[in-house]
C-alpha cells in the first residue's frame, strides 16, 4: 500500500468521522455562554479595576495618605487617612505574626505526627469549621471572651474597669483565627508534597524526627509556607466585620494606657475597610470621595499582595526532580 | 499542644456563642423561627427593655431575616454555579490562549477583591442606576405603603455577592475539569461527538462531586458576607415577598449577618446582646452543617478519583 492511499483513507476516516460531528441549535448556544461567561468575567474585573483606579486617580491626594482622619463638618476637614493604613499594617502583623507559628505547627504535627489518630481527625475538622464560620460570627465571640474580666489587660476599659473588649490585640488575635486556615492548608500541601525517601534519607543520616523537621522539611516547605502566610494577609487586610466589632468605630487612634507601643496595640482605632465602611452612605460619615481614595489605597495593598503570591508559585518546578 | 489548645477554643466558641444565645430562643420557642410582626420594631423593643433581668423583653420572630438570607444566598449560589461552570468549560475547553492568560489573573483579582470595595461601588454605582433608571414610578407606588423602593434590594445584593463567589467556585471547578482523565472525553471526541458535548457529557459530569463542593464553599462564603450585604441589600427587615411579581426583586432584604452588623452597638444591652448570639448560633449551625456537606462531597470526590486512575 503505497504512502498516497494510506493518507487517502485517513481523509476519507477523518471526514466519516467529522461528518458525524454535529452541532445542533443547542450545543451552539452553550459555546455561546461560556464565552459570554468567561469574557464576562473579564469584564467585571476590569471594569471594577478600571474604576477603582479611575476614581482613586479622581479623589487621592497624597496629602491624605500622611495626615489623621479629623472629626469636621467639611471634607476639607476631614483629614486623611495616615490612622486606618497603620492600623491596617499593625493588626495584619499581628494576626500573621499569631497564625503562622501556630498554623505551621499545627499542618506540622497533622501529617507528620498524627497520633493520635482520633485527636488528629478532630483538630482537622476544627480548623474546617474555623475556616467555614463567619468572620462576623468569630468577632462577636471575640467579643464574648475578651469581655471577661480576666482578658481586662487586653482591651480598652469602660467605667468601673470593665473591659470593652476591644483592641487592635484582640483584633488581631481573631484575626489570626482567619489566616490560620489558610496557613495550614497550604502547608500541609507543601508538606505532602515532600517525597518519602527524602525523610528517609535525613533518618538515615541519623537525624531524628525533630530535627529532621527542622533542617529539612521546613526550609523544603518554605514556599507553600509563603503562600499560605500571604494569603491570610490578603484575608486579614480585606476583612471589615472584625475590625468593624473588636476596634470600635474610632476612626482615630485611641491608645488606652501610659505605656509607649502597649498603649496603641490595647487601644482602638481603626483600618482601611472600617474607613471605607464608615465613609460610605452606610456608616455616618457621608464622604464618599474619602472611601474612594481609601479603596484604592485598600485595592492597591490587595494587589500587591496578590502579586507577591504569584512571585512565590511561579517557580515552583518541583525541587524533587519530578 | 497548639492543635489541642486550638480544639478547645472551638468548643469554647460553640458553648459560649450557645449558652448566650440560650435566652432569647428558650423565650420564643420554636416561634423564634416564625414570622409575626416587624424584626426592627421587635429589636428596638428588646433594646429598650427594662433593666431588670426578670423583665427582658425577648420576643423576636426573625423569619424576614432567615427569608432573605434563604433567598439572597440561594439565589446567588444557583447564579454562580451556571456562570462559574460555564466560565470553567470556557477555560478549560474553548479559550484562546491569549484570552486564558487575561481570564486567570482576572478571576483571581475577583477573589482578591475586599468585600467592603463591592459593597462600595455597590452601594455607590449599582444601587443609585437601580433606583433611578431601573425601577419605574409606577413600581414604586404599587408598594407605597408597605416599603419604600430606593434601589438597595434583593436584586443587587444577588448579583454582587454572584460576582463575589463566583471566582472561588471557577477555581475548584476547573481544577476539577483538568483533573478528569484526558482519555475519556477524547473518547467521546473519537466517537464524533463535538467538543461542547463532550466536555458537557463526560467532562461535567465526571466533576460533580466538584461542583457541590464548589457550591458549598460558595454557600459558606455567602451566608457569612455580612457588610456588603448590609450596604448594598437595603438595611431593612422586610421580607420580600414573592406575589408582588417583579417588585419582588426591587424589595430591601437583609440577611442575618449583615442584621448583627447593622445592631452591634446594641450588644452591650443585655437582652438585645443575647438575641444577636442568638442569630450567630445560627450561623454558626448552619456553617458547621456546610462544612460536614463539604466534607461529604469530597469524600465522594476522593472515591471517583481513586476509581478513574
Amino acid at each position: 500500500m503505497s504512502a498516497q492511499t494510506l493518507a487517502d483513507r485517513g481523509q476519507r476516516l477523518y471526514t466519516a468521522i467529522r461528518g458525524n460531528e454535529s452541532w445542533s441549535i443547542g450545543d451552539r448556544i452553550g459555546v455561546g455562554l461560556a464565552w459570554l461567561a468567561g469574557i464576562g468575567l473579564c469584564l467585571i474585573a476590569a471594569g471594577i479595576l478600571g474604576y477603582m483606579l479611575v476614581r482613586g486617580v479622581q479623589y487621592l491626594n497624597v496629602s491624605e495618605v500622611f495626615s489623621s482622619p479629623q472629626p469636621g463638618l467639611d471634607q476639607s476637614e476631614t483629614g486623611g487617612f495616615l490612622d486606618p493604613i497603620q492600623g491596617t499594617l499593625i493588626v495584619t502583623i499581628l494576626g500573621t505574626a499569631i497564625a503562622a507559628p501556630i498554623g505551621v505547627a499545627t499542618a506540622v504535627w497533622l501529617t507528620e505526627y498524627g497520633k493520635p489518630r482520633g485527636l488528629a481527625r478532630a483538630v482537622e475538622s476544627a480548623v474546617e469549621i474555623v475556616a467555614g464560620t463567619p468572620s462576623i460570627v468569630l468577632a462577636i465571640f471575640g467579643l464574648l471572651v475578651f469581655q471577661q474580666g480576666i482578658f481586662s489587660w487586653f482591651s480598652v476599659t469602660g467605667e468601673g474597669a470593665t473591659p470593652l473588649g476591644r483592641s487592635f490585640i484582640i483584633a488581631g488575635s481573631l484575626m489570626a483565627l482567619i489566616a490560620l486556615p489558610l496557613i495550614v492548608g497550604s502547608t500541609r500541601e507543601a508538606l505532602y508534597s515532600i517525597p518519602r525517601h527524602v525523610r528517609e534519607a535525613s533518618y538515615a543520616l541519623g537525624k531524628d524526627r525533630a530535627s529532621t523537621i527542622r533542617r529539612v522539611l521546613l526550609p523544603a516547605s518554605r514556599r507553600g509556607i509563603g503562600t499560605g502566610v500571604v494569603l491570610g494577609m490578603g484575608r486579614i487586610v480585606g476583612d471589615t466585620a472584625i475590625v468593624f466589632i473588636l476596634l470600635g468605630a474610632t476612626l482615630q487612634f485611641e491608645p488606652e494606657g501610659a505605656v509607649p507601643g502597649w498603649d496603641v496595640l490595647k487601644g482602638t482605632g481603626s483600618t482601611l475597610t472600617t474607613y471605607v465602611y464608615q465613609n460610605s452612605p452606610a456608616g455616618e460619615g457621608g464622604s464618599p470621595e474619602k472611601a474612594y481614595a481609601a479603596a484604592f489605597v485598600l485595592l492597591m495593598i490587595v494587589l500587591v499582595l496578590n502579586f507577591g503570591i504569584n512571585l512565590i508559585t511561579r517557580e515552583r518546578q518541583s525541587m524533587w526532580g519530578r | 499542644m497548639l492543635s489541642a489548645g486550638l480544639l478547645v477554643l472551638i468548643g469554647f466558641m460553640i458553648v459560649f456563642v450557645f449558652s448566650k444565645a440560650w435566652p432569647s430562643f428558650a423565650n420564643n420557642g420554636l416561634a423564634w423561627f416564625g414570622p409575626g410582626g416587624d424584626v426592627d420594631t421587635q429589636l428596638a423593643e428588646i433594646f429598650n427593655s427594662p433593666a431588670e433581668s426578670k423583665s427582658y423583653n425577648y420576643t423576636i420572630h426573625v423569619w424576614p431575616m432567615l427569608w432573605s438570607t434563604m433567598l439572597i444566598t440561594g439565589g446567588a449560589v444557583i447564579l454562580a454555579t451556571f456562570i462559574s461552570v460555564l466560565s470553567a468549560m470556557f477555560i478549560v475547553e474553548f479559550a484562546p490562549a491569549p484570552v486564558r492568560a487575561v481570564l486567570q489573573p482576572a478571576i483571581r483579582l475577583l477573589a482578591a477583591v475586599p468585600s467592603v470595595i463591592y459593597g462600595l461601588i455597590g452601594l455607590l454605582v449599582i444601587v443609585p442606576f437601580v433606583g433611578n433608571h431601573v425601577i419605574t414610578t409606577h413600581q414604586k407606588e404599587s408598594v407605597q405603603y408597605v416599603i419604600q423602593l430606593g434601589g438597595s434590594s434583593l436584586i443587587v445584593g444577588i448579583v454582587v455577592l454572584t460576582v463575589m463567589i463566583t471566582p472561588i467556585m471557577v477555581a475548584i471547578i476547573t481544577d476539577a475539569l483538568h483533573s478528569v482523565p484526558r482519555t475519556w472525553t477524547e473518547g467521546a471526541k473519537a466517537l464524533g461527538v463535538n467538543r461542547w458535548r463532550a466536555l458537557r457529557t463526560v467532562g461535567v459530569r465526571a466533576a460533580r462531586p466538584a461542583i457541590v463542593a464548589a457550591a458549598v464553599l460558595a454557600t459558606a462564603r455567602a451566608l457569612g458576607e455580612a457588610i456588603m450585604l448590609s450596604m448594598v441589600a437595603g438595611s431593612s427587615a422586610f421580607a420580600p415577598n414573592p406575589l408582588d411579581g417583579l417588585v419582588f426583586f426591587y424589595e430591601p432584604a437583609r440577611t442575618i449577618a449583615a442584621t448583627i452588623v447593622d445592631n452591634a452597638d446594641g450588644l452591650s444591652v443585655k437582652p438585645f446582646g443575647q438575641t444577636l448570639y442568638a442569630f450567630a448560633a445560627v450561623l454558626l449551625i448552619s456553617s458547621a452543617f456546610l462544612s460536614f456537606a463539604g466534607w461529604a462531597a469530597r469524600q465522594a470526590m476522593s472515591k471517583y478519583t481513586l476509581g478513574a486512575r
